[in-house]
């Protein structure tokens, strides 16, 4: 390694992102329009859910059920309807997402204490929209419960039989609000999707202008070259993860509860195994179409396998373990558990170590993939 | 010419990919301040020779030294020793000329030397008018220059160019040629492949590959004459590609 050989190259990358303004412009903008887009547009709380309510008990206490459903923001009351296949028809023709059931006897039977089903119906076509509509209908159930409950015992001793089951109580995100969930998933997600492609794109390039032939020539070592393309993305990524970071916790209010030091700490790693991975899957590609290609295997089951989506603890043993093979899915884990959590490398360096394999394996592999293919 | 000392000297060397003998046995030798040309068809093993000279491929089998350097075992050593410009120029087009030959200049450690150099290539290349142009939309003529600029900035001792002219109109051949005497006189070794058969009389000498082997060496006299009298060497040429073919 030799320092002034090394920021020669520096020097020249740095040059040629300021002139791409295109690239400069997309590494800059997506991380914080991608940000806008998941935390605005594809919220998986989903609020207003059109509902109608078939009200049989048309009492006071009914109706004041429905104000606390109302009150969850999660549920919009679209309209009354008289009977339950009115209620279900408003379903099928897309009128309304749910539908709250509230029988005949319900205020008779909260007089004498008596169990009472109260039915919340959701169209769950989308799983994830009606996911969040359920929690909340269950929320809406304990609090009755509890208010219900708690007035029980000044009555009768032992009379104390909660109306509904509820089950479901979600820890750290107790508002179900998924901003909270998606933010530090998105800063993993560009860091990897963003940092592969063009790191890919970067070395191809020079491949396909002739340049790379051009390098070899010269006194410059294969690792110097590898080193000299990534350390301008490495910057790259703590730029992007600092957008997304800054705009996360001023517009979706995303705490951060850990160190913000073992944050970046934790995502320089993350960074520079992608970068290898990017110089890996260059080494693959005779050219730009190909390594963008080759990026696209992986960019899909990142989003799909890693957890940014969809929880893993419900996906088939073997999707769970494509899942392992990927870095994201151990940065997702160490993200969520830094910012959301509060907790620290105590009890995350597991996958900060599996975060260091995967760099050194993807760099080692692509020296040795770089080296076969020059000569 | 040949008590001057050789520079560049090929001794059996092999190249096999596999079971393709790309180089199969070579021997020749090339002295300080020549211009040698190494000719022969497409698939005649020119390329593979010259970047087995550069350091780029291991030899099979046999040995070559470059300026007193071994290619198998201290390439880093005749990388430092020698310039080389490909046919695709290997230039990067967003940037300028003069940020080009900063470039390689930094990749040759040329540190206080380099504004000097600059200013050296600027005068010898004939980059006045481009020297603060961006690259890409230059002409094939201003690119070649500047590729040879980039290539010589470190005043290496020998100078490999592949193909040099391919792609390059006349008149630009013409300064290209002129620019190349005056780096020969000035006593770089100069070796040279090409397609161009005109530009073969240029040379002092060359050598002929065919199928991988030498099949001539020698002045383009020499040459000529070894393969029968009143041949040119574009008749040479073209015998040679159809015993490939």
């Amino acid at each position: 390694m030799n320092a002034a050989r090394l920021s020669t190259i520096f020097w020249k990358e740095f040059i040629q992102m300021r002139r791409d303004r295109h690239t400069l412009g997309l590494l800059l903008a997506v991380p914080v329009m991608q940000l806008m887009l998941f935390g605005f547009a594809i919220r998986q709380d989903v609020r207003n859910l059109p509902t109608v309510v078939f009200d049989a008990s048309r009492t006071q206490q009914s109706r004041r059920l429905v104000q606390r459903f109302e009150a969850t923001d999660n549920f919009r009351i679209r309209g009354w309807v008289g009977s339950y296949t009115e209620a279900l028809r408003a379903v099928d023709r897309g009128r309304a997402r749910a539908v709250l059931v509230i029988p005949e006897d319900y205020a008779r039977s909260l007089k004498r204490s008596r169990p009472v089903a109260v039915q919340v119906l959701v169209d769950a076509t989308d799983p994830t929209a009606s996911q969040s509509a359920i929690g909340a209908a269950q929320l809406v159930g304990l609090r009755t419960n509890i208010e219900m409950t708690g007035a029980q015992v000044l009555g009768p001793a032992g009379a104390v039989q909660p109306p509904l089951d509820v089950r479901v109580r979600p820890l750290y995100n107790p508002a179900l609000n998924s901003a909270l969930f998606i933010v530090p998933g998105i800063i993993g997600m560009i860091l990897s999707n963003i940092l592969i492609v063009t790191t890919a794109m970067a070395v191809v390039r020079e491949r396909e202008h002739g340049t790379l032939e051009q390098l070899i020539v010269t006194p410059l070592t294969r690792s110097e070259i590898m080193l000299g393309k990534i350390a301008p993305y490495v910057l790259v990524g703590l730029v992007q993860i600092s957008a997304v970071l800054v705009v996360g916790h001023f517009l979706f209010h995303v705490p951060i509860r850990g160190n913000l030091l073992i944050v970046y700490l934790a995502s320089l790693i993350f960074i520079v195994a992608n970068l290898g991975l990017g110089l890996f899957i260059s080494t693959l590609a005779m050219n730009q179409a190909q390594a963008m290609q080759v990026s696209f295997f992986f960019l899909l089951p990142n989003v799909l396998l890693s957890g940014f989506m969809f929880p893993r603890e419900a996906m088939p043993v073997g999707a769970k373990w494509l899942g392992l093979a990927l870095p994201l899915t151990y940065y997702l884990q160490v993200i969520r558990g830094i910012v959301l959590k509060g907790v620290g490398m105590a009890e995350l360096w597991p996958q900060a170590l599996a975060l260091i394999g995967f760099a050194l394996l993807f760099f080692t592999f692509s020296t040795l993939r770089f080296q076969k293919q020059l000569g | 010419m040949a008590d001057r000392p050789a520079v560049v000297e090929v001794r059996s060397l092999s190249k096999h990919f596999g079971a393709v003998r790309a180089v199969e046995d070579v021997t020749f030798k090339i002295f300080t301040g020549e211009t040698f040309g190494i000719l022969g068809p497409n698939g005649s093993g020119k390329t593979t020779a010259i970047r087995m000279l550069c350091g780029l491929l291991t030899p099979t089998g046999g040995s070559a030294t470059v300026a007193g350097r071994d290619v198998a075992t201290e390439p880093d050593r005749v990388k430092e020793s020698i310039g080389y410009m490909s046919q695709a120029f290997g230039l990067y087009g967003d940037l300028t000329a003069e940020e080009n030959l900063r470039f390689y200049g930094g990749l040759y450690g040329l540190g206080d030397k380099l504004t000097e150099r600059i200013a050296w290539a600027r005068e010898r290349m004939r980059l006045d008018e481009i020297i603060g142009r961006i690259v890409s939309p230059l002409s094939g003529g201003q690119k070649q220059r500047l590729a040879l600029g980039c290539a010589t900035l470190h005043h290496p001792p020998v100078l490999f160019l592949d193909e040099p002219t391919a792609g390059v109109d006349p008149g630009a051949r013409r300064l290209f040629w002129s620019i190349i005497r005056g780096l020969a006189a000035d006593g770089i070794t100069i070796i040279v492949t090409t397609h161009y058969m005109d530009e073969a009389e240029r040379f002092d000498r060359l050598a002929f590959l065919s199928r991988g082997r030498l099949t001539a060496e020698g002045t383009p006299a020499e040459v000529r004459a070894s393969f029968g009298a009143g041949k040119t060497l574009e008749d040479i040429f073209v015998e040679l590609q159809e015993q490939n073919a």
